[in-house]
């Protein structure tokens, strides 16, 4: 099995329920893996909830990682996946000094270019949102940094995987 | 079993404090243990109002309480329950959970907890037991409603003893506990989220007897699985049929005989030399229902690498955790040994068997005959328990401690009955056996229960006498003292340069102590005193304590030291 360190996106369906992070959370704290990115949300299936989990780690940890998220008791599926093996995204926002959008017209373009949004835009300043690639959004962070960001904020990772999750056969087969 | 009245009936309006006690009732919970307190009072009251159908047992700390439902749990392989109030009732359940939890105890934990409205105000003794338990509990949760009692106990009695057993803790809140609501009580048959057994896959089952049909230096170690399984028939019949020679981890004593054939003795730390030097020897290694723990398997890069290893195991993140395996075969042990029998040939590994008796000779040689016969004056932990075998014809159920006593309890004693050797093996939490003797003796009268414990644990939950004369548990307790923590001094003495840092004890009178509870008590200081001391304690119908005053720097061996491969283990 792998041995290389790499980017894991682990994804987990569980049921909607309080203290599920406390108890996913605690698996990574006490063997000290740092969580890279985490995001939770509604999944394809009502009432189920969806944890994207971001690790930097080898293969044979991620694993054994996937079997003690799967052993609690309301985790219905985790998987992990290479970068490759899913569609993923991030969502990045930028508050910035409106008098720039008119002052330096080299923002304009750079907007352009990234393909970000502007959300917002009032006498004092204006929101851009960008989604995409990490790599592209810090890409323009580091161009809008020269001319000073007001506020900076970055989701977790979301992805979705290429692969079918059979999570509402899952399910299903438990009904029966 | 009958069937509890308060199961399956039309709904009834009641308070949640008594849907609770009846739903323990419904669960066919016949006694628990606990320590009253503010914000569990309302469900106090209702355990008096039924007193004649469950019955409290009040420990002197909230500590014994699960020790003592461990116990219970162990020896009985029923669901073991402690009770306690919020805030520092509930945190001092702890140890006992973790243990509970590292050990597969099933056991259902209930706190109470302040009013809900009071969550999060860091009102009086108000603690997050709920986050506290979080990473040694299988599962948890904080009732605020009553109408979630009877929903939640079910889930958590369901969860406590199916698939992988384990520790489960219920908080409720004093207003749930008051509130009134319809009550209706179900059991809980499966959660959509939760496989408790994975399925035993028959190509698993068929490439696990493949290997071992064709092995030459076969082994078995085997762990407490085989007994959390209720499998120990299939178990006896499957070595007894492929003729291999098995050892046991701590947790796994008692599942077959000592005396049986094929019982090659413990593995690990301070278990015994033919199966740790054999480990590295056997070309098949078939692991049943343990988990690799490092006290097993010393170095893991020298563990077994030349042995092509099979894994039967209930848990699926056990495998490939700590050792790679070859073939897995998941799923419940009763099951897969059944499915495995007929598919193995007859044999009797004769030769390879001789190994393991060549090398028993040399330890008996070097180890055993000194521990249990020995000719030097100073009294040894060995001889001991030597005498309680002889006097209990070893049917005594043996609750030990954590240290010294507890490797040579579960080296020597002879275990004729399964479910017979109850000890804090994944934690060792000193202060176990006190309290866990407690519930192992109410779960099963009919059995003489031995509670061995050094001066050091002894101490760490002598409270508990305290409940022993209350409730009069006729339990033995003997206690080896050897006025050190004897484990600790060992390893000063061999890896500290003998820096005797903080392991002297110096002791009270202990059997001035166990008088003062009104319970029997007598020391043992000469050679000459211990068998009718000892037969003396086994005669007695009530409670006994039985000091005996060891040799004070006597070591335990053979041992793997830490770090070492499980060959390297030493003799002396």
């Amino acid at each position: 099995m792998d041995k290389e360190i790499k980017l894991y996106t682990i994804s987990v369906y569980t049921e909607n329920n309080i203290g599920l992070l406390n108890r996913i959370s605690a698996i990574f704290q006490r063997r000290q893996i740092n969580i890279e990115s985490l995001n939770i949300s509604v999944s394809e299936i009502e009432g189920v909830s969806r944890f994207t989990i971001v690790v930097n780690m080898d293969e044979v940890n991620v694993k054994k990682i996937i079997g003690q998220i799967e052993k609690q008791i309301e985790v219905i599926k985790a998987y992990y996946h290479t970068d490759e093996e899913t569609i993923y995204q991030e969502s990045a926002m930028f508050k910035i000094k409106s008098e720039l959008l008119f002052e330096e017209p080299q923002i304009q373009n750079i907007i352009k270019e990234s393909n970000a949004q502007i959300v917002t835009v009032n006498t004092k300043f204006f929101v851009l949102e960008k989604s995409g690639r990490r790599h592209e959004i810090e890409l323009l962070y580091r161009e809008l940094s020269a001319f000073g960001i007001m506020q900076f904020t970055r989701s977790g990772r979301i992805s979705v995987t290429k692969q079918p999750m059979n999570i509402s056969q899952m399910l299903a087969a438990f009904n029966n | 079993m009958t069937k509890s009245k308060y199961l399956d009936q039309p709904k009834e309006r009641i308070s949640g404090c008594e849907a609770l006690v009846r739903c323990l009732i419904a669960e066919g919970v016949d006694v628990l243990y606990g320590y009253p307190g503010g914000a569990i009072m309302p469900v106090y009251d209702e355990l008096f109002k039924y007193q004649d159908e469950i019955h409290h047992v009040l420990t002197r700390h909230e500590q014994g309480a699960t020790h003592a439902a461990q116990g219970y749990a162990r020896i009985s392989g029923k669901i073991g329950v402690a009770m306690a109030t919020s805030g520092p009732g509930a945190t001092n359940l702890i140890t006992g959970i973790a243990d509970a939890q590292i050990d597969s105890t099933p056991m259902v934990c209930i706190t109470g907890q302040v009013p809900s409205h009071l969550l999060g105000s860091d009102a009086f003794q108000e603690t997050d037991i709920v986050g506290i338990s979080t990473p040694v509990t299988k599962w948890n949760h904080q009732i605020t409603k009553a109408s979630e009692i009877p929903e939640v106990m079910a889930k958590a009695f369901y969860i406590a003893k199916s698939g992988r057993p384990g520790p489960v803790l219920v908080d409720i809140t004093k207003d749930a506990q008051f509130e009134e609501f319809d009550f209706q009580y179900k059991k809980c048959d499966g959660i959509r989220s939760y496989i408790p057994v994975p399925k035993t896959e028959e190509s698993t089952v068929k490439a696990a007897a493949d290997l071992i049909n064709n092995a030459k230096k076969p082994m078995i170690v085997w762990g407490q699985g085989v007994i959390l399984g209720q499998a120990e028939e299939e178990f006896k019949a499957v070595i007894e049929k492929a003729g291999i020679p098995s050892a046991w981890t701590i947790m796994g004593a008692s599942a077959i005989p000592t005396s049986h054939p094929l019982n090659v003795g413990m593995v690990g730390m301070h278990g015994n030399y033919a199966p740790n030097v054999l480990t590295n020897e056997c070309d098949v290694l078939i692991a049943i229902g343990m988990r690799f723990d490092d006290r097993v398997t010393g170095k893991l890069d020298e563990y077994a690498k030349q042995a092509k290893v099979i894994h039967f195991e209930i848990d699926p993140a056990e495998v490939d955790k700590n050792v790679k395996t070859d073939v897995a075969v998941l799923g419940d042990s009763k099951e897969s040994l059944a499915k495995l029998l007929p598919l193995l040939n007859e044999n009797s590994h004769t030769e390879w068997h001789q190994k393991f008796k060549d090398l028993l000779a040399i330890e008996y040689d070097k180890v055993i005959k000194d521990d249990l016969h020995p000719t030097k004056e100073g009294l040894t932990m060995g001889e001991v328990l030597n005498q309680i075998n002889i006097q209990s014809e070893g049917k005594a159920a043996i609750v030990s401690d954590v240290g010294q006593h507890q490797m040579i309890a579960c080296r020597y004693a002879e275990f004729n009955e399964t479910r017979g050797n109850i000890t804090s093996g994944g934690l060792g939490t000193m202060g176990f056996a006190l309290p866990a003797a407690i519930g192992a003796k109410m779960a099963a009268p009919q059995r003489e229960v031995v509670a061995i414990i050094g001066d050091g644990g002894y101490q760490m939950t002598i409270q508990e006498l305290g409940t022993i004369f209350q409730s009069k548990i006729p339990v033995k307790i003997v206690v080896l003292n050897n006025e050190f923590l004897g484990m600790v001094r060992q390893w000063q003495q061999l890896f500290f340069d003998k820096r005797y840092a903080s392991t002297e004890m110096t002791n009270p009178d202990f059997v001035t102590i166990a008088k003062g509870y009104h319970i029997q008590a007598t020391r043992v200081t000469k050679r000459e005193e211990l068998a009718d001391a000892v037969a003396e304690m086994m005669a007695s119908k009530d409670a006994y304590f039985l000091e005996v005053c060891v040799e004070k720097e006597n070591n335990v061996f053979p041992m793997v030291p830490s770090g070492a491969s499980v060959s390297d283990i030493r003799l002396s």
